[in-house]
């Protein structure tokens, strides 16, 4: 099927609105902070975007979480929601890839590493990807391939701003090549799209490594880094291997990448919202 | 190589016994000949049957023919263009004009060394984002003087390394992807050995991709994969086996368009061999591809990346 069609097809978009999904609250009330030790209310962490309130550490967020909030109101009209993963090597390691498909789904309630959708940021409308690291660690094979590559046709064909928040390992060993020639396919996607004037975003949020970060998500017109991210080609167990020596502290960091010239800016979540907007006004102009 | 053992030992057994000769004698012409042939029914029980990991090993083997070999026995005036303008040049690639019989090319390719001291110079094949850089502006120089271009891979990976990533890796490559996919010239992509991983890749997207029979394109590699999903090493040959990484399992599954023949036993094996069928390829598919409109080659290059991926449309 025409991937056109798919888009025709305006009944199979169904409206979610993620705060009315099940959150995942970790367990108890109070926690420790995994990076300065300290105590924590559970709910303060929530309302404050899971930010740790004393060292400003960012946990990761889930998609549903993300859509939240950067969207208005939360809401959104999502593409592709059913495209799910097969398992076209019949792949079997340790556990079989289907199996960890299965956990992945089961775990996170969703169908795959990724949501595309359309909607809207302080009153402008565009389209949005934003990956999910719970899901075998937001790594990309076919589907998230896909998904993303008709998000882009879709903000080239409507004409709408494209904004990426990605966090992943890398490319899906599981599916093996296909896996690898998701790389060429989104960044070929993106090279369609940088023949308009409208602007891509992308978002490298804690952590955004290998064949994503090789691929389109190195590829925005801005590269906004979230405040504390893990950002990279090669993972840092790798490097210590080749090099056999311990990794400067702070190796690849978002600060460490913007020292080097690979981002843009550092965003806190608390601004992230407003500051893609405020770049979207500079870059589209006035809102219609 | 393990596999190769029998082999060897008997051609060894046959260099011992034709040496012993001084003056012709039938009984051992005799014995020659049945050794011989021998020699040559195991050969073809050996090489034909090689699981993904010993085809690895073959394309992993140090005296394997390199991109500057095929340059050389296949195309002519080659000549060398270096560095990414902006602070170094790789020589893990290299690159350059140089006619294929009559047709003006832009030659792209992976270079490993001959010994050691010429891998350490050229890290091995393993680029740095200086090296994808220079690639990246050769490919402008091809666009913009109508050279097809013609990339040999040959990696085992972008280099993992403090100074790649400080250097920026990961863009570099995916500069690479996006430039290629939307490069106004024909591209034909021939993976010679080694496929490893984004670093392959980067000289990867075009119009018609090849490997030769002995060479692997892989996703990780199978050592690699085996750590992370084995958490074992030693688990790499049923890694390789895992991911598909052979010419004739991506053939079968849609990522390539064709394998060109090895003599048996590899490349290595007889280098004049490969290149002829090498040409012979790169020659008609430049022909063929020289017919298309550059709108036609670009919608076509897009629609065959497109279509590359496998999933179900239900949950």
């Amino acid at each position: 099927m025409p991937i056109s069609e798919w888009f025709q097809k305006k009944e199979k978009y169904t409206q979610i609105t993620p705060g009315a999904k099940k959150r995942s609250v970790p367990d108890g009330i109070w926690s420790k902070c995994a990076e300065c030790g300290e105590i924590i209310y559970q709910r303060e962490l929530l309302k404050n975007l899971r930010v740790c309130p004393t060292c400003d550490f960012h946990y990761k967020l889930t998609v549903g979480d993300r859509l939240n909030l950067l969207l208005d109101d939360g809401k959104f009209k999502e593409f592709n929601a059913s495209l799910s993963s097969t398992d076209p090597l019949n792949f079997v390691s340790e556990k079989s890839y289907f199996d960890s498909l299965a956990q992945s789904k089961e775990k996170t309630n969703l169908v795959e590493a990724v949501i595309t959708a359309k909607g809207k940021i302080n009153g402008r409308s565009i389209i949005i990807a934003v990956m999910d690291f719970r899901f075998i660690g937001g790594s990309m094979g076919s589907v998230v391939g896909e998904k993303v590559t008709c998000a882009v046709e879709k903000a080239t064909e409507d004409k709408l701003p494209l904004i990426i928040i990605s966090s992943s390992g890398g490319a899906r060993m599981q599916e093996g090549m296909f896996s690898l020639m998701q790389m060429a396919k989104t960044s070929a996607a993106i090279g369609r799209f940088k023949k308009t004037n409208l602007p891509y975003i992308s978002v490298l949020t804690n952590p955004t490594m290998g064949g994503v970060t090789a691929s389109f998500a190195s590829l925005g017109d801005v590269i906004i880094a979230e405040l504390g991210a893990l950002i990279g080609f090669a993972g840092p167990r790798v490097l210590e291997k080749t090099i056999k020596q311990k990794l400067p502290k702070g190796f690849q960091t978002a600060e460490f990448m913007l020292d080097y010239g690979q981002v843009d800016l550092i965003v806190h979540r608390k601004e992230l919202k407003a500051t893609i907007s405020k770049l979207l006004d500079f870059f589209v102009g006035e809102k219609q | 190589m393990d596999f190769e053992k029998p082999v060897v030992e008997l051609e060894i057994k046959l260099d011992e016994l034709k040496k012993s000769l001084s003056v012709a004698k039938p009984e051992i012409a005799e014995e020659i000949r049945f050794l011989e042939d021998q020699i040559n029914k195991l050969r073809k029980r050996v090489y034909t049957n090689l699981s993904s990991w010993e085809k690895l090993q073959i394309a992993r083997h140090p005296d394997r023919p390199r991109a500057l070999d095929y340059i050389n026995l296949i195309f002519s005036d080659f000549i060398e263009l270096r560095g990414d303008r902006l602070y170094g040049d790789d020589p893990a690639l290299v690159g350059g004009p140089a006619f294929l019989e009559n047709e003006r090319v832009m030659i792209l390719g992976h270079q490993k060394g001959k010994d050691i001291k010429e891998n350490v110079a050229r890290n091995f094949g393993m680029p740095h984002p200086k090296g994808f850089r220079k690639t990246k502006r050769l490919m402008s120089l091809a666009e913009k003087f109508h050279l097809p271009l013609i990339c040999f891979i040959d990696t085992p990976g972008a280099y993992p390394g403090i100074e790649a990533e400080k250097h920026g890796q990961a863009v570099a490559i995916a500069e690479n992807l996006m430039k290629m996919s939307n490069l106004a010239v024909p591209i034909i992509v021939v993976n010679i050995g080694e496929g490893g991983s984004g670093g392959a890749l980067a000289l990867g997207v075009g119009d018609k991709i090849f490997m030769l029979e002995n060479s692997y394109y892989s996703v990780i590699t199978p050592e690699g994969c085996a750590s992370i999903l084995w958490h074992d090493e030693t688990k790499a040959s049923e890694a390789a086996e895992a991911l598909k990484i052979t010419a004739e399992s991506l053939m079968e599954l849609n990522i390539i368009d064709g394998i060109i023949k090895e003599p048996l036993g590899g490349a290595h094996r007889d280098s004049e061999f490969v290149a002829r069928n090498l040409k012979k390829v790169l020659v008609e598919n430049l022909m063929e591809l020289k017919n298309f409109s550059v709108e036609k080659l670009l919608s076509n290059r897009y629609r065959k990346l497109r279509e590359i991926g496998v999933y179900a449309k239900n949950r």
